[in-house]
């Protein structure tokens, strides 16, 4: 499954300064693998070391915050777009 | 850290103040869009506080999507995010510079609008990136309202508007 990924401002210092990179993946977990590859430090910045998203990180497929369809198991299928976005987020 | 100044137009700033005065009790937060690469605000949009809270914020992230693939189609960015705090001063808190250092918009001036005071906001820039909170001046474009409804604290005396 080839799927395109937009890259927010603040990761792209993973990517080269790309803001559109590609990977390959089953499932979103596949996809951060195989784009940590050539973008090495990306997928830590996403995911946790226990294999969950970071609090503050949002994914989504096509429309879809992944939150709501199975997390880093959400399955990809060809031609998805996948986004990241920062939370924007904080209190007082 | 490089420390720059925000230029904004007044009707920029006087709609945030609008909309943090709208949302008051609970904390406001949007942003202000601009052509990528320029660091130009442009395009007032205020977002869902999702946390519907008098202490925190967080984008609705349905929303927040949206507001992005418009952005993204348009070729613009986040120059501006900001929120209000409802009951404390206008300067971030340890959660918001957490927050915004791991992942947020290092791009974008951070905006801080304190409504505590019912007749004069106070609202103030900052940069935040790996932890440091950096303020910088606000320069406002164009003629204020001639009635003040905010005031820039801690910023240079040319840009304090202290007259409610």
């Amino acid at each position: 499954m080839s799927v395109e990924v937009r890259v927010p401002t603040i990761l792209r210092s993973h990517t080269g300064g790309q803001k559109l990179v590609k990977g390959e993946g089953e499932t979103l977990a596949e996809l951060f693998d195989s784009l940590d590859a050539d973008n090495a430090g990306l997928k830590g910045r996403i995911v946790t070391d226990e294999n969950t998203l970071h609090r503050f990180v949002n994914v989504y497929i096509n429309d879809e915050d992944v939150r709501f369809i199975g997390g880093l198991e959400a399955k990809l299928s060809d031609g998805d777009s996948v986004t990241i976005l920062p939370a924007v987020a904080g209190g007082m | 850290m490089f420390v720059g100044v925000l230029r904004i137009a007044h009707e920029l700033v006087e709609a945030m103040v609008a909309h943090a005065r709208v949302d008051h009790p609970d904390e406001a937060c949007g942003i202000i869009a601009g052509p990528e690469g320029t660091g130009a605000p442009k395009r007032h949009i205020p977002m869902i506080n999702a946390a519907r809270s008098t202490t925190f914020y967080e984008f609705d992230s349905e929303e927040w999507k949206q507001v992005y693939d418009q952005m993204w189609e348009a070729d613009e960015e986040v120059v501006v995010a900001y929120h209000s705090h409802t009951a404390t001063e206008a300067y971030p808190s340890r959660s918001d510079s957490g927050i915004a250092s791991q992942l947020g918009e290092p791009q974008a001036h951070y905006v801080l609008i304190a409504t505590r005071d019912p007749e004069v906001a106070e609202v103030r820039s900052f940069r935040i990136a790996d932890g440091e909170v950096t303020e910088e001046p606000i320069e406002v474009l164009g003629a204020p309202e001639v009635v003040q409804s905010y005031k820039f604290a801690h910023t240079p005396d040319s840009t304090v508007y202290d007259c409610p």
